[in-house]
């Protein structure tokens, strides 16, 4: 058969469309909802607003079923391991929207305790400003995490993704190594990458 | 008139009282603490409203044990019956302890828990005195005036655009 | 990857005994809780609740904001009554510093405490049903809690985080269209009380998860330091807007519902009286509402308006002044507690005459209750426990703050 009659990567291109068309609209959230901007999120998920409108109304709020991690509310230097966790035990292919500016960059608790953003410690897709956002700019935010997807190509996240994957495994070898608590790990490597001039961990 | 009680039962364990916007404080010292709140139990103050702490390092004696010392521990009490209230303050110095009231009041234990981690005051008695909101190897004790708001800790703040403690690192003890 | 405390767990397990960890991020928890639950079978043995997921720093932070600056993070101690927080902190400033506020301005004060206590209720209610199954009464009470947010954001901008309070009284009078708006909510919100309560009060299903569980005694609740809902569920009938009125509330009819056993289902029938009690109070202010200043006449407390900074140098003097160098505050403490959703939120502020104050603290009303959380389970099931969580009205923000 004389293969030259086919172009060149026609078909991969397509199949990049039908499978990112089929995963921007078949989004499983997993609301990671620690403070106000869980309250929010009922709201933007019950009748008036209707997250459902954009496929995404399949709450699943173990980590294994979903494939959205949506992070409500501020996350504290004791909360971040957990958020790891429950980060890597997410189904691949997986995005973060962080909503609200707790998430996004600590806000206004600029204390000993916060995190001054949860991009330090595991990879976000979309930010969505506001304390808290109202429900159309977290819809808005699901939206343009659709368009991200939309123009990505299938092995892209992966890469993404294993990034995280690599971190994970160095800090658990800290742990295993030094006899920290996963906390005290997070912290090693944060103070690291700081020296180092980085402003994130994976 | 919960404190003229207190005066005459007790003759001589409050040491200062004032009544600032209507709110009645007595000021005793930590040995009396525990007769105290016996009578006030007695009384009717069975509801324990809130135990808090008070930090003062430029008082003059901070450091000694004689008088005020530096952290003053704040409880206040409530007459369901009465509706009266009642703030009492026990001053202690760094590193004292103080007689934990949770063989009285249930609802001591998580606050004294509390005051622990925010000011590193210990209590006497108290069955599982741990950190309550911070974790466990936090360095210092936050609401302390002089641990810095941002931690001094790099774990918080390294990466951030501004400047925090003039530039230097705060020590993690 | 194992977290530590999974690793930790399995240490601890031997025989019979099975370790369920409860949190921090799950469903029930409302936010951040972590319960490690000891079991055999499905009767608890052993509760321990950690708290301090949420832990951010607001007392501390409080201590280098001026006092009006502290207002917006009072929002974001209990996020579900936003507005109570607002004005149990401006009320605690209010008597350290001794002013009076306008009657307008009380009254509004207490239309928007009463609104977001219906709201809190909603939320507490609806979720805990959710929690133990019922679907259907949280969808039913949501649509009301979506018009009391659209009247928080006619008159504060913010559905949630609203900030309306100001020391001296409130940021801005409440707009035209939101006394009718008020009015259509009073008759809907009613309505939909009565749905709720044809939904769940009678409910042999909603009986047999909520009756007997959690029962506390009323010396216990006292003891515990049980305040609010909770404490008059159980029997006493504590409540700081009967007992120790402010705002004015001694002169609104209304009554205080109280429990006998202070189980859930007890929990569950004050709150829901406590919401038509509510609705009364607002028709109340509604009817008594007269125009009039919302913020005092006193140029060291209060900013003056906008196009006087612009046009007169006096008041633009005023204005840098109160912004840079911060109101004028006697030194002392004081402690003032105002009746929140969840009982009795207070303020302690010490003031050392300074621009900020040198300490702030907040008495959070869940704080006392979330510690009685293992004597309310144990010996329990598990499926209990989420139940009796609920009922509690755990709020992170508050509890952790």
């Amino acid at each position: 058969m004389d293969t030259q009659a086919l172009p060149d990567n026609v078909l991969t291109t397509q199949l990049k469309k039908v499978v990112n068309w089929a995963r921007r609209n078949s989004l499983w959230p997993m609301p990671f909802a620690t403070a106000c901007c869980g309250i929010e999120l009922m709201a933007t998920a019950s009748s008036r607003y209707d997250l459902a409108r954009f496929g995404a109304e399949a709450m699943r709020f173990s980590p294994r079923q979903s494939d959205m991690m949506l992070i409500l509310g501020t996350i504290t230097n004791k909360m971040a391991p957990v958020l790891r966790t429950i980060y890597a035990q997410m189904a691949e292919p997986k995005w973060v929207i962080s909503v609200g500016v707790c998430a996004s960059s600590g806000g206004m608790y600029r204390t000993y305790a916060t995190l001054q953003g949860v991009d330090r410690v595991i990879p976000v897709d979309v930010y969505v400003p506001g304390c808290p956002p109202r429900p159309e700019s977290m819809i808005y935010g699901v939206m343009k995490l659709q368009e991200k997807i939309e123009r990505e190509s299938l092995s892209m996240r992966k890469d993404h993704i294993a990034r995280f994957y690599e971190s994970l495994a160095r800090q658990e070898a800290l742990q295993a190594e030094k006899g920290l608590t996963s906390q005290q790990a997070i912290r090693e490597m944060l103070m690291d990458a700081g020296e180092r001039g980085v402003g994130t961990i994976f | 008139m919960i404190i003229e009680h207190i005066d005459a039962q007790l003759p001589g364990t409050v040491t200062d009282r004032h009544a600032f916007r209507g709110d009645q404080t007595i000021v005793i010292a930590k040995e009396n603490l525990l007769a105290v709140v016996e009578l006030l139990y007695r009384e009717g103050f069975q509801l324990l409203v809130d135990i808090t702490a008070v930090d003062w390092p430029e008082r003059p004696n901070a450091q000694g044990a004689e008088g005020a010392g530096r952290f003053d521990v704040v409880y206040h009490w409530l007459n369901l019956a009465s509706q009266e209230r009642l703030r009492v303050k026990v001053p202690v110095a760094e590193g004292e302890s103080v007689p934990s009231l949770t063989g009285t009041f249930k609802t001591a234990d998580w606050f004294e828990r509390e005051v622990f981690d925010m000011f590193g005051i210990r209590f006497d008695g108290h069955p599982d005195l741990r950190r309550l909101l911070t974790w466990p190897d936090f360095p210092g004790h936050a609401l302390r005036k002089d641990f810095p708001l941002d931690g001094g800790d790099v774990f918080c703040m390294e990466g951030c655009t501004a400047p925090y403690n003039n530039g230097e690192r705060g020590e993690r003890s | 990857m194992t977290m530590d405390s999974i690793a930790l767990s399995r240490q601890m397990l031997d025989g019979d005994k099975m370790i369920v960890n409860m949190g921090p991020s799950h469903p029930t928890t409302h936010g951040t809780l972590r319960i490690v639950l000891e079991l055999e079978g499905e009767t608890i043995t052993k509760a321990t609740p950690e708290m301090g997921y949420l832990h951010r720093g607001v007392e501390k932070l409080g201590e280098s904001l001026s006092y009006q600056q502290f207002i917006p993070l009072t929002d974001r101690l209990n996020y579900c009554s936003a507005i109570m927080n607002n004005v149990g902190y401006t009320t605690a400033v209010e008597k350290l510093m001794d002013i009076q506020i306008p009657k307008r301005a009380a009254h509004i004060r207490v239309l928007m405490s009463e609104l977001s206590r219906v709201a809190d209720h909603i939320v507490c209610v609806g979720v805990n049903a959710v929690d133990i199954g019922a679907f259907t009464a949280f969808l039913y009470l949501f649509k009301q809690r979506e018009t009391a947010y659209d009247l928080f954001e006619m008159a504060s901008g913010q559905r949630l985080h609203t900030s309306f309070t100001r020391i001296g009284g409130l940021f801005r009078d409440i707009p035209e269209g939101f006394v009718p708006l008020a009015e259509r909510f009073l008759v809907e919100c009613s309505e939909a009380i009565d749905e709720l309560e044809r939904l769940l009060t009678k409910n042999p299903i909603w009986h047999d998860r909520t009756k007997g569980i959690g029962v506390i005694s009323a010396e216990d609740a006292v003891n515990w330091g049980y305040t609010g809902p909770s404490l008059r569920a159980a029997g006493v009938p504590q409540d700081l807007r009967k007992a120790q009125p402010y705002l004015g509330y001694e002169t609104y009819d209304f009554d205080i519902p109280v429990g006998t056993t202070g189980d859930v289902f007890d929990r569950y029938l004050v709150r829901v009286e406590e919401m038509r009690q509510s609705l009364r109070i607002i028709r109340q202010v509604l009817d008594r509402l007269e125009p009039g200043p919302v913020m005092v006449d006193d140029p060291k407390v209060a900013l003056p308006p906008k196009e006087k900074v612009y046009t007169r140098m006096e008041s633009l003097i005023h204005h840098f002044k109160l912004i840079m160098h911060g109101m004028e505050m006697p030194v002392g403490e004081v402690y003032s507690a105002t009746e929140a959703a969840n009982g009795e939120l207070g303020f302690y502020i010490v003031s050392d005459g300074g621009k900020n104050p040198y300490r702030i603290r907040v008495r959070p009303p869940c704080l006392p209750i979330f510690s009685s959380f293992e004597s309310q389970v144990k010996g329990g099931l598990i499926a209990d426990a989420v139940a009796v969580l609920g009922a509690m009205n755990i709020i992170a923000g508050e509890l952790d703050r």
